[in-house]
């Protein structure tokens, strides 16, 4: 965990130092999300109707509706520009979201208004995905263990919560988003945007048990500003 | 000549509908399927039943393939322009007697039947069972046990919310004495002690059923349901949906794991952490 930090930390250092070398390529906001009080204890899955998904675990995992590291730190927080920035063309690459161990890995999945996003069943039984949107079209498919992966978009932005009808602890998230200045914590909590060209912006961070908090920002130049957020966090 | 050949059809279906029924009953009577070990206390009272209703249907059922051959055989190849035969009286007095015969065969088997059914059904659970709520929901089965507190948490279907694992809809911010209610995807009881399960559908129906348990009970949606029941053997069962529920009801199931009530104590002290 401490590697991680170091590692990211220095990551942070030699992109924030990379955009100041790039000079014109626009500023960047960098800051962390972490919690104050006490959070909700996660519980461990029990996933024995499913022995297939179950014997690949030592111990059981645990739910992940609020994951938390070091130093109050929040994952799977994603942070991104609510307003200021303008909408932007969906990236080509796709976005991944793969069912393994009868879990959604990422639990969190980011990624743009008509970007593909395909999802992967890299588990020996079969699954169903089914998003709750409630601005986009909804659909619920089936995908039975090696078959081959689902290709869908979304045409509107929202944060959309996923189910599998399978296994009812199965749960995720997807965030569709207008723009491609967005990022989703990891463990540490940390985040940057770069490449922001100069402007005010609003910058959203939103955590699925506990809402959004947003912080303006106004970026001149080839500069760093930190902004955090601390959310609330419930026993309950 | 098409009289004869007729004749040697009919002697011919009555062998072969001899041979069908006696090897329809050969199975059955060396025993070739038999029920799954019961490990209920109340077990052997539906075995006895089941058996009464084999043996009497099976008897019943090798009896008409007899008689029906005897009759193909007997009066098979009639002559042309023969006279007809009649049985005496004709058909009205055999379907009354038919009528009797299985309407007061269906009824003993009820009759007789009604102490198996009413030891599962119509007696209430002892008062010192121990009360496990299981609620059923596409496509899995969840238990719930009251914790230390003896207790069970009051259920806000509101607040169900399966990605923190709150399949039951469990308050535990404002209801105490839903903060130390156990939850599992397992049914684990111990051994020798009579258990009331209380059953809850929360979405459509389904159904509880445990092959060595000699227990099948329908969850109803809005109706609250309980059998009880008593395990004899430590081991781990198989729980099947057996009320088709949607598409994954295939794989709807669950375990029952017995134990001694050592291993069930520890069990429960573990899942309390």
């Amino acid at each position: 965990m401490q590697w991680r930090q170091i590692v990211f930390s220095a990551t942070v250092l030699v992109a924030a130092s990379a955009v100041a070398i790039a000079g014109p390529a626009g500023g960047t906001i960098s800051g962390k999300v972490t919690y104050e009080g006490t959070p909700a204890k996660m519980k461990p899955i029990d996933m024995s109707k499913e022995p297939s998904c179950a014997k690949m675990y030592t111990t059981p995992p645990v739910a992940e509706t609020v994951v938390t590291g070091s130093g109050n730190s929040l994952q799977d927080v994603v942070v991104y520009i609510s307003a200021g920035a303008p909408d932007d063309a969906a990236l080509a690459t796709a976005a991944v979201f793969t069912q393994k161990g009868c879990r959604y890995i990422p639990h969190v999945l980011a990624f743009q208004v008509n970007q593909e996003l395909k999802i992967v069943n890299e588990d020996q039984t079969s699954h169903n995905i089914h998003p709750l949107p409630k601005l986009n079209r909804e659909w619920n498919k089936s995908q039975p263990a090696g078959t081959p992966a689902i290709s869908e978009k979304y045409d509107k932005a929202e944060f959309i919560p996923v189910k599998c009808n399978v296994h009812p602890w199965m749960h995720g998230n997807f965030a569709v988003l207008k723009n491609k200045h967005f990022t989703v914590t990891g463990d540490g909590g940390a985040f940057l945007l770069a490449n922001l060209p100069a402007g005010k912006y609003t910058v959203t961070a939103w955590q699925e048990s506990y809402g959004e908090q947003s912080q303006e920002v106004t970026i001149s130049g080839s500069e760093t500003k930190t902004v955090n957020f601390v959310f609330k966090a419930k026993p309950y | 000549m098409g009289g004869h050949r007729r004749g040697a059809m009919g002697k011919i279906l009555a062998v072969v509908i001899v041979i069908i029924g006696l090897a329809s009953a050969y199975p059955i009577l060396k025993n070739q399927y038999p029920l799954p070990e019961d490990i209920s206390t109340h077990g052997h009272l539906i075995d006895d039943q089941l058996n009464d209703t084999m043996i009497e249907a099976g008897i019943s059922f090798v009896g008409a393939q007899l008689v029906l051959a005897f009759f193909l055989w007997s009066f098979s190849g009639r002559k042309p322009g023969s006279p007809l035969k009649d049985f005496p009286g004709g058909a009205k007095v055999l379907v009354i007697f038919a009528f009797v015969i299985v309407g007061v065969e269906v009824l003993a088997l009820g009759a007789f039947g009604q102490k198996a059914w009413a030891s599962v059904y119509f007696t209430p659970a002892k008062a010192d069972s121990l009360q496990i709520q299981a609620q059923a929901e596409q496509f899995a089965f969840y238990f719930r046990y009251a914790g230390p507190d003896g207790k069970f948490g009051m259920i806000h279907p509101e607040k169900i919310d399966e990605g923190s694992q709150n399949y039951f809809g469990l308050d535990p911010e404002n209801d105490v004495a839903a903060r130390d209610d156990i939850v599992s995807g397992e049914l684990v009881i111990p051994v020798n002690r009579e258990i009331h399960l209380m059953l809850h559908g929360k979405d459509v129906g389904h159904s509880f059923y445990v092959r060595e348990l000699r227990i099948q009970q329908d969850f109803v949606p809005g109706l609250d349901l309980s059998v009880h029941f008593t395990a004899t053997k430590t081991g781990k069962y198989e729980i099947v949906c057996t009320q088709l529920c949607g598409l994954g009801h295939y794989n709807m199931k669950a375990y029952l794991n017995v134990m001694s009530q050592a291993d069930f104590e520890a069990w429960l002290k573990q899942q309390s952490q």
